[in-house]
Formats: C-alpha cells, structure tokens, sequence
C-alpha cells in the first residue's frame, strides 16, 4: 500500500487526467517507486484509485517492459545489445556484465545492489556500445569500463554520466517516470497541478473510456462528424453508427499472452512449443 | 548543398535548454506570429509547406491536420509521439534534451493552429534525461506565461502534460500509443474510426512525431515557401539523420532532403571506419529495407528511397561493413520484433519468433539448403496480415537480406559458419578508438 504521502501524490496523479485510467502507467511506476516492483499490493491499490479490476491493471503491468515482476535491486543496469551496440560490442559488454555480477538477465546480485538486463534499442546508438544506469546514459563502454562503472556505483562514487544526472537509484528514477518531478519538492520539474483533468476534459457523457464500462471503448452514435474531410481521402472513413470501437482489455489473466515474455538471448526455444514446427532440431548450443 | 541547420541551430549553445538561452536564440518568434493570426491559415501553411511526418511514415503532415473536425462539441487532442524506439534511432533524444523548448513551442503554434486545449508527450520511459529536460522546460515555460491559461495574453490556452511510457517499441505506433496513454495495453486499434476523428478518449485527436512538430513551428515562423527551398518538391525541408554503425563519426546530422547518403557518411561522418567498406545499410532504422553499397549515392528524401526499394522512414542510417555478417544483423532486429511484438496478430507474434529459430539454427551451423525458400516464405506470410506495421518492418531485413546477399546465407548453410573476412560482431570493439566522441552534455539534476 501507498504511505499516506505518496497516497496524496497518487490522488493528484489521477486528477491530471481527463480520464482517470490515464493515470495507470504513471501509478504503476509510483508503485515501483516505493516496492522497487509492480506488487500485488500495488496492482490492488492502482485498480483502487482506478476503478478497475485487478486483473485489468496487471494485464497492463505485465505487457511493459519496464514493469518488473520481482523486486529490483537499488540500481537498474541496462546495456543495449541492439545491432549498432552489438556491432561495437554490446554482447561482450553485457557479457562481462553478467560474468562479474553473477547474475543473468533480468536478475538481481545478491546483495541487492544490482538488477541487470540487456535492453533492446535505448536510443544512443552514436555511443554505442551504451550501458544506462536508472535509465541514465554512458556511452562507449566496453567491457572493462563496464565493470569499472558498475564498481564505482557499487563504492557510492558514479562517474558521470554521458548524459544527464549521477543516477539516482531505481526507485529515485521511478518517482520522476511517474512524471511528478524529483522527490524533493523544491527541485526542478515537473509539477502536479500544472494540467488538471478539467483542461481539455471530455464533455459528459460521451466519454465512454473510464466511465465504468469495463474495457469497452463506446462510441457514441453521433461521433461520426467530419464529412467535408472524408472527401478530401478515400481511405479515411467516419466510424460507422454502431462501431463497437475497440474491445481491448476483457479482463484477461495476467500471465497469459504477454508479449514480452522471456528476453531472446535467454530464452530456451526447445522449451517452447512454438518452435517446434521449424527449429525440431535447435539446441541452443553456445548461447550462454 | 552542405550541412544546414533548422532544428538543430542551437545543439551548439549550451544553454539552449534554459529559459533564458531559448529566448536569447531567437526563440518564441514562431508562437509570436502564430497568436496573430488565424488558426485555419496557419493549417494552410503548414498544409502548403509540403512536410511530411517524421516518424516512419511520411504522411503529410498538413493532410493530417485538415482531417480533424472542428465542430464536434468535443475538444481536439494534440499528442506526440515521442516514444522514439526504432532501433538505429536517436534524433528525438537529442532534440528534446538539447532544446526542448523548440519542442514546446512547435506544440504551441500547432495547438493553436488545431484549437486544442491539451496536448500530451508520450516519452518513451528510457528517456528519462530528455523528460527531465522537458519538465524543467516545462516548468520554465508555465512559470513565464507561454504554456497554461492564456498564452502570452492572447487569450489562447493551451496545457501540456508530459506522460511517460513504460518501455514497448510498439507504443511508437499511434493507435497501440493512444491505448497507452489510454491506461491499457499498448495494443494498435483497428481503423477506422482514424484518430483524427475518434483517438484520445474518443475525441479528435492529431498524433505527431517530436520532429515534425518542431519542424511544423519553424514552418508557421517562416512560411511554406522557405521550407520548400530545401529538398526535393515532394520531400521538402530538412532532416535530421541520426547516423550509426561503422562510421567514423556517428551522430545526428541535418541536411536539405534529396542529400545523397554517400554525402552525408563521408562529409559529416567521416567515411566507414579505416579498413572497413560499406556493405549494407538501413536507410531509416531496422524496420526499412536494408540497401547496398550501389545504393551509396541515392539522395535521402522519400521517394528516391522508395524507388530504390527501400523507405526513409526515420532517417535512422545505420551503416555496417564488410567485416559485419547481414545473417546476425537480421537475427538480432529478429529477436528484436519478437519481443517488442504485441501479440496481437498470430502472424507477427508467431512468424517472427520462426524466423529467429530459422536463423538461429543456420547460424549454429546446421542451416538446410531448403532454410532460405522457408524464411522467404515466412516473410512473404507475415508481410501485410497484422493490424499495424511493426510485422511488415520485421520482415524488411529478411527479405532484402536475402535478396542481395543470397550467396553469404547459401555460404553458411554450406559450409556451417560464416566466411573468414566476417567477425562475430562482439568483436569489433577495437575499432572504437577510430571514432571521435561526441561533446557531452552533462547537467545537475534533482531527485
């Protein structure tokens, strides 16, 4: 659960929105903030603020990346081993990485100081190889300035970064992905209050979206305005009467379907029945 | 024509990301002429100016605007698309962390131009340096009266909330964006009803990319004329590329449309690293067609890409070697759709995790001389059958890699490895030192 303070953050957070299941992705990184995961906990307390249920806000917990499922450690190491990283050696930077940590992807060291991972794109690619820490950029580190840095974190003493802040740790970065500025409240940033859910609000009742219907987006029958536009493109056709919009979220379980379960590298195709139809003989040999 | 800068005029002046620095360069100009005049001309001129979105697509972006109806009863939503997650693709970064207020006031004149009344950033959550730099901005900017409740005295209001995403390539992707800001998975919608009359909460909704909304100020600062002074008249304006791979001088770099890649590589990159020539390269990120080196001097603008069978998409060259194999670069984006597929379509979901197994196995050694025909055939199945492109841009290195390099794949089915003048691509990294390190732009931060 939310201590009292960060509970009064996250009521502000859900009435800067028009529509308060807005506020979702922001809650959930303000749960992580404060559990260093996406807890059971937390889920229960978003679906609280959100007037969902709590399958409908862990099947979105679960589709990100960033929402982690186990408790993360106090720094987030993440190395891209894209192509333009790998190709500057990325794989033998994440490599060395998982060597001297002693832990895989996505695996926290035992003393709870590090969680490492290999990232897909992080959007550096001109210092490539990059590794982030808390979402913090250094670029052009090999693979023994990679365990360099992780040991100047681990002494308290980060080096700074190529871009941006010393890193703050996983769950200082946290509070601001929430986007509501640094813990400290007289620093620089983003302010709650600044837009609040009347700002563009959505005339009642048309808004269909977090009205209380469950996952359904309805259209209403007069939505189907802008005649003069559709002429001007032929693919570019005014919903029909009775589009039923997007079915999206029928409260599905949380485990199942997700997209972004098991990174590649570390995935065990054999273990998959997916992958039998073609790969009947891959094994996987010399991945790890 | 050399290097020209528009949008990035102030990655030179430390202080750009600062109220005061914005201001001193020239800054606001554009917001200034937008609030005296009316909004639908402003649409006109951004219409007239020919540009095209900057984010994969190319839809003109003036189009875009004329398509949300301005009589609905129901506000209009402006929202952008900063969720830059196209592996090979940075230039949004460094546009939002070096000048951000460029972005804020792109937005301004466009919200104006739309009669909107809220705008949202969607960043994507890595990008944690560009959000502190556009919250900072952000406060800056409401502090001073340019963003909130009246605007400049103008009578105009206009609020900006910046929304971080959570970390999911297909977020880029504006509809699966729109679930996301939505508080859902970020799933693509099926169109129609197109969010320009049915996206953010059901209301008429404008979704453009970081760099076309800076550039959409500029143009309503300077008029359509100006920005078709650059580039061919179907692509017009400038472009920032964000060069990667084995370059010398990898980075972002703005040229006139139209600029040949072969201009840009060497002049601003410096050419291929020393011992190392040009073999293949994506002309705008993982997802478009890799190209060769005949394709060195095709002029970057849209339909020259395309004519040359690839896309421009975002402008993302990532440029790779002889030394460098297509086989573990197309497995490796492989992997890449594989995890940030949604889901949602079987052939996405499915057909890139084969792929992969496909590749995988010729690369271990045990590659079948039937392997090539299969992936082939796998990729024509995933082409063109899923809701949004991600599936189609998945398969645009398969596809073009075997076209053009048919006798590397046959070579290492035949012989199980790769040819001797290939390195494993963890080993390049001694030639790192070629390479000139950008100026760093470190700051103070708060948490």
């Amino acid at each position: 659960m939310f201590s009292p303070e960060l509970r009064a953050k996250a009521e502000q957070i859900v009435d800067r929105f028009p529509v308060k299941r807005s506020a979702l992705l922001p809650l959930l990184h303000l749960v992580q903030h404060q559990d260093g995961f996406v807890s059971a906990d937390g889920v229960a307390e978003c679906a609280e603020l959100l007037d969902l249920t709590k399958a409908e806000v862990a099947a979105v917990s679960t589709f990100y990346t960033m929402y982690k499922r186990e408790e993360m450690g106090e720094h987030l190491v993440s190395v891209c081993t894209n192509f333009s990283c790998a190709v500057r050696g990325g794989q033998a930077t994440f490599d060395r990485l998982k060597d001297h940590l002693g832990v895989g992807h996505d695996e926290t060291t035992e003393d709870g100081k590090f969680t490492l991972e290999h990232a897909e794109c992080l959007g550096n690619c001109e210092g490539a190889p990059v590794v982030t820490v808390d979402y913090l950029n250094y670029e052009w580190v090999d693979p023994d300035q990679a365990v360099e840095l992780v040991e100047a974190v681990r002494a308290g003493n980060p080096p700074q970064p190529t871009r941006g802040m010393l890193p703050p740790g996983i769950r200082a970065a946290s509070h601001r992905l929430a986007g509501i500025g640094p813990i400290d409240p007289d620093g620089p940033g983003q302010r709650l209050g600044l837009a609040t859910k009347e700002d563009g609000a959505v005339p009642q009742p048309e808004a269909g979206i977090g009205s209380g219907q469950v996952g359904v987006i309805a259209f209403a029958p007069t939505a189907a305005p802008a005649p003069e536009s559709s002429t001007d493109v032929p693919d570019e056709v005014p919903p029909p009467e009775q589009d039923a919009g997007e079915i999206t979220e029928p409260a599905e379980p949380a485990e199942d379907g997700d997209a972004d379960v098991g990174a590649p590298a570390d995935t065990d195709p054999q273990a998959d029945p997916k992958a039998q139809p073609v790969a009947d003989d891959a094994d996987q040999e010399g991945e790890e | 024509m050399p290097e020209v800068k528009v949008l990035s005029k102030r990655y030179d002046v430390p202080d750009a990301h600062t109220l005061e620095g914005y201001t001193r360069t020239d800054g606001w100009k554009a917001l200034k002429r937008a609030l005296n005049q009316d909004p639908a001309a402003l649409r006109d001129v951004v219409k007239d100016s020919g540009l095209r979105g900057r984010g994969g697509a190319g839809f003109p972006t003036g189009l875009k605007w004329s398509f949300v109806p301005q009589d609905t009863g129901k506000p209009v939503y402006l929202v952008i698309n900063a969720d830059e997650g196209e592996p090979g693709t940075f230039k949004d970064r460094e546009l939002m962390e070096r000048d951000p207020f460029q972005l804020i006031e792109g937005i301004l004149c466009s919200a104006y131009a739309l009669n909107s009344p809220r705008s949202f950033i969607f960043l994507r959550g890595e990008y944690l340096w560009s959000g502190i730099r556009i919250e900072e901005a952000l406060a800056e900017a409401y502090a001073a009266g340019y963003v909130g409740d009246d605007v400049m005295g103008s009578g105009f209001s206009h609020h900006i909330t910046l929304h971080y995403g959570s970390g999911a390539y297909i977020c880029g992707e504006e509809t699966a964006l729109l679930e996301a800001l939505e508080g859902r998975r970020g799933q693509p919608r099926l169109r129609p009803p197109f969010p320009a009359v049915a996206g953010l909460y059901a209301c008429p909704t404008v979704i453009n990319n970081v760099e076309s909304i800076a550039a959409a100020g500029h143009i309503i600062e300077h008029g359509a004329n100006w920005w078709k002074q650059w580039g061919p008249e179907r692509s017009p304006g400038t472009k920032l590329f964000c060069v990667s791979g084995e370059v010398k001088r990898p980075g972002n770099y703005e040229y006139p449309m139209g600029t040949p890649a072969r201009q840009i590589i060497e002049e601003a990159c410096g050419g291929m690293l020393d011992g190392r020539e040009l073999k293949f390269w994506a002309p705008g990120g993982s997802s478009t067609p890799l190209l060769t080196d005949e394709h060195y001097d095709i002029p970057m603008d849209f339909d020259s890409i395309a004519a040359a069978g690839s896309l421009m998409g975002t402008g993302a060259m990532m440029m790779y070697s002889n030394k460098t194999s297509v086989i573990e670069a197309t497995l490796n984006w492989i992997r890449f759709y594989e995890h940030e597929s949604c889901g949602k379509c079987t052939p996405c979901r499915e057909g890139n995790f084969w792929v992969g197994q496909i590749l995988e196995r010729i690369l271990a050694g045990r590659g079948r001389p039937e392997d090539i025909a299969t992936l082939d055939e796998l990729a024509d199945n995933i082409f063109g059958r899923s809701f949004c492109a991600l599936a189609d841009g998945a398969t645009s290195s398969v596809k073009s890699g075997i076209k053009y390099f048919r006798d590397e794949y046959e070579y290492v089915i035949a012989n199980g490895r790769l040819p001797d003048h290939i390195e494993p691509h963890a080993g390049v990294i001694t030639d790192n030192a070629q390479t000139d390190r950008p100026p760093m732009h470190a700051g103070v931060g708060h948490v």
